[in-house]
């Protein structure tokens, strides 16, 4: 299953973090984060709760780049 | 600008502001220099705030390598040892001052190349305008909106949903679609695509698609998600800045620690304040922003120009393809002609020629080929499919058909062969329809398709373009093909392929290319998919509405004009020209400096050059790529 959710992010180098930060999220198949739309579309695993692991994936967001947000 | 940005711009003036008031104060020597030093922690608090919160929130968080942990210590340090040596605070602010408007710069920069895509990309209506029963119609959501409902479309207005027209008549203008602003008429049974603009007059239209389905979400998808697939040079730079940062750090502590110490086994004064300052200047320059933000920048300022020039491309690595082709491989029908055959005349006929005609065009009555259909636009009146059963096709040959009771067999010689009828060949160039009715050649109808206005014209363009092999790959006659080839100037021609033959050749021509090459075939998306797939870049042509094509090509021209062809490949050029350039500026300058700085020869100036300035640069030049190259 995938997502596309509305981001907020400063520069091209912290969109690739939260990238790389929501890639590594239990739950997620994978993602893939447009600065220039500031979009974020995540694959969820098979099974997966996408509200559960999108909270979890915003808590790694914010820990590599303080400064975003992904409105859910 | 945005609240952020203006909060940031007020900042900036706030501090500079300061700096020069506190230029002019006379405060040296007084508590023994600490008023001056507390004095100059007020701009540097106002600018740096939040670099230092996120520099604090990052060691908490373990990522000490960003690049605001690096301001926070380069300013701190020259703060310092403006302290302890010089009594000099300017730096150290100036330095994250710079860095701010650096970074403010870029912000705006990246917004305004961001709302001038979105704006050429609003192709997609928020609301569509439902008819209800009683003839008036209500303003709702377009995904509410459900397959085979009617819609209305004004004057003026964007069509959100694909669908046919049911009544009214009207102008489309397709440009947001095709960058061609060539307006299309619409009446009752034509198709409407979504993202088109209706012009004239109010039109309804019964919905074919659901609204996400429709062209224009489909177009809006595809060039959003177009960053899923990383180019080779974006996939650099990750690798890069992976080794690249802790690299940068390495050698700064190396500095701070073994100049100092090789001083002192040299029996000099270690000078470590002066050590750990090179070492800070150094983390400075090296910080990567100039190219993390401006290659990704790049791309999608082509990507973007590119669509608003009808081309789509589904992502950087295609891009980056498509720069390098040397070899171009087209179909022929469709793509380079019009697909549109017309019956150019009736030779060997042994019957009445109106007859003839008839008993074809009723053969071939249940397809769609476009040959069947010109057979049956020469006839000039409606095919009575009554009269038609037992219709069998033969794949690349033909059809076999019973019309009123008589065996049929109308294709090309193999399907001739095949029935055992003798056929008498055909001396002009087009397509041969070749007929026989129960066992008995009826004489043979000549079909021919005209070349496209501008298709000599693009494959000379690409020829300019550097490309070595034009190639013509087409299931047509061998000299119809070579007719055609030598009108349009191609290179190589391999006519008579199957389907499959063309995939056969096509790999052979991938074998032949040489390293760093890339060959592109061009198709018009009908029954190409499998060669699409294969090419290093499949190009679909005039694909506005097929799905298929839109599936499986990895560029699509939404116009069927072949100039879009070289047109594609000089955009694709000129963004990679522009991420060269910015890769080779921005590692040479930062190069020279780290080697100036570790020297001891450069100052926080010339880091701030080297990080900010080189910055602001490259993005300028990233923004470049937004501007569509004329053809």
């Amino acid at each position: 299953m995938k997502k596309t959710y509305k981001i907020e992010v400063d520069c091209a180098n912290c969109a690739a973090k939260m990238e790389e930060a929501a890639r590594r999220t239990p739950g997620v198949a994978g993602t893939v984060v447009n600065f220039m739309a500031l979009k974020m579309v995540v694959e969820f695993e098979e099974g997966a709760d996408p509200k559960a692991v999108m909270a979890r994936v915003l808590a790694n967001c914010k820990k590599v780049e303080d400064d975003c947000e992904i409105y859910l | 600008m945005n609240k952020k940005q203006k909060q940031m711009a007020v900042r900036i003036a706030v501090t500079a502001g300061l700096l020069v008031l506190l230029h002019f104060l006379p405060v040296d020597g007084i508590w023994g220099g600490w008023l001056k030093f507390a004095l100059y922690l007020i701009p540097y608090g106002v600018i740096g705030y939040d670099i230092l919160r996120k520099a604090v929130k990052g060691v908490k968080n373990r990522q000490p390598t960003d690049e605001c942990f690096l301001m926070a210590v380069a300013t701190l340090g020259a703060l310092v040892l403006g302290r302890v040596q010089s009594g000099d605070y300017v730096e150290g602010v100036a330095v994250m001052l710079f860095y701010q408007i650096g970074e403010l710069f870029q912000s705006v920069a990246v917004g305004k190349s961001r709302r001038s895509i979105s704006a050429l990309m609003d192709i997609r209506p928020d609301t569509a305008r439902l008819l209800r029963e009683d003839g008036t119609d209500e303003e709702v959501s377009p995904d509410e909106v459900e397959v085979g409902s009617v819609i209305v479309v004004g004057p003026g207005e964007r069509v959100p949903i694909d669908g046919v027209v049911v009544e009214g008549e009207s102008t489309l203008d397709t440009a947001a679609l095709t960058g061609e602003s060539r307006p299309r008429t619409i009446r009752p049974g034509d198709e409407a695509l979504s993202g088109c603009v209706s012009m004239t007059g109010v039109v309804r239209i019964r919905t074919t698609r659901a609204f996400e389905e429709s062209t224009a979400s489909r177009v809006l998808d595809m060039v959003e998600n177009a960053s899923s697939r990383k180019s080779r040079s974006e996939a650099f730079i990750t690798r890069f800045a992976r080794v690249y940062t802790p690299a940068v750090c390495l050698c700064a502590l190396a500095l701070a620690l073994l100049g100092p110490l090789v001083r002192l086994a040299l029996g000099m004064s270690p000078d470590w304040l002066d050590w750990l300052m090179r070492a800070l200047t150094f983390l400075v320059i090296s910080c990567p922003c100039a190219l993390v933000i401006s290659i990704p920048l790049t791309f999608f300022g082509g990507i973007g120009g590119a669509s608003r020039a009808g081309v789509l491309v589904k992502g950087s690595n295609y891009l980056e393809a498509l720069s390098t082709v040397r070899t171009v491989v087209f179909d022929k029908t469709g793509t380079m002609t019009e697909g549109v055959f017309e019956v150019a005349g009736i030779h060997h006929a042994a019957i009445p020629e109106e007859q003839l005609l008839d008993i074809a065009a009723h053969a071939e009555a249940w397809s769609t080929h476009p040959i069947s259909l010109s057979l049956q636009r020469a006839l000039g009146r409606p095919v009575d499919k009554g009269r038609v059963t037992d219709v069998r096709e033969v794949s690349g040959a033909g059809v076999l058909a019973k019309v009123d009771g008589r065996e049929i067999a109308v294709g090309n010689e193999r399907l001739m062969a095949q029935a055992s009828v003798e056929c008498d060949p055909c001396h002009s160039v087009g397509t041969v329809v070749h007929i026989a009715a129960d066992g008995q050649y009826c004489g043979h109808v000549l079909i021919a398709d005209r070349l496209k206005p501008h298709a000599a014209q693009a494959v000379a363009a690409l020829g300019e373009a550097g490309v070595r092999r034009r190639v013509m790959l087409t299931g047509d006659r061998k000299n119809v093909a070579e007719a055609v080839a030598a009108e349009l100037g191609v290179d190589t021609v391999y006519a008579e392929l199957l389907p499959l033959d063309k995939v056969t050749r096509l790999e052979e021509l991938l074998r032949d290319k040489a390293k760093g090459e890339t060959v592109a075939f061009v198709g018009d998306g009908i029954n190409d998919a499998p060669v699409l797939s294969r090419a290093d870049v499949g190009i679909a042509m005039g694909a506005l509405g097929s799905d298929a094509a839109i599936e499986a090509a990895d560029v699509v021209l939404m116009d069927d004009d072949p100039l879009k062809l070289p047109q594609a490949i000089a955009i694709a050029r000129k963004c990679m020209r522009i991420v060269r350039e910015n890769i080779v500026f921005a590692i040479g300058v930062k190069l020279v400096c780290l080697a100036v700085s570790a020297l001891g020869l450069g100052s926080m100036w010339l880091a701030i050059f080297a990080d900010v300035g080189v910055m602001v640069l490259a993005v300028l030049n990233a923004i470049r790529a937004l501007r569509v190259p004329k053809m």
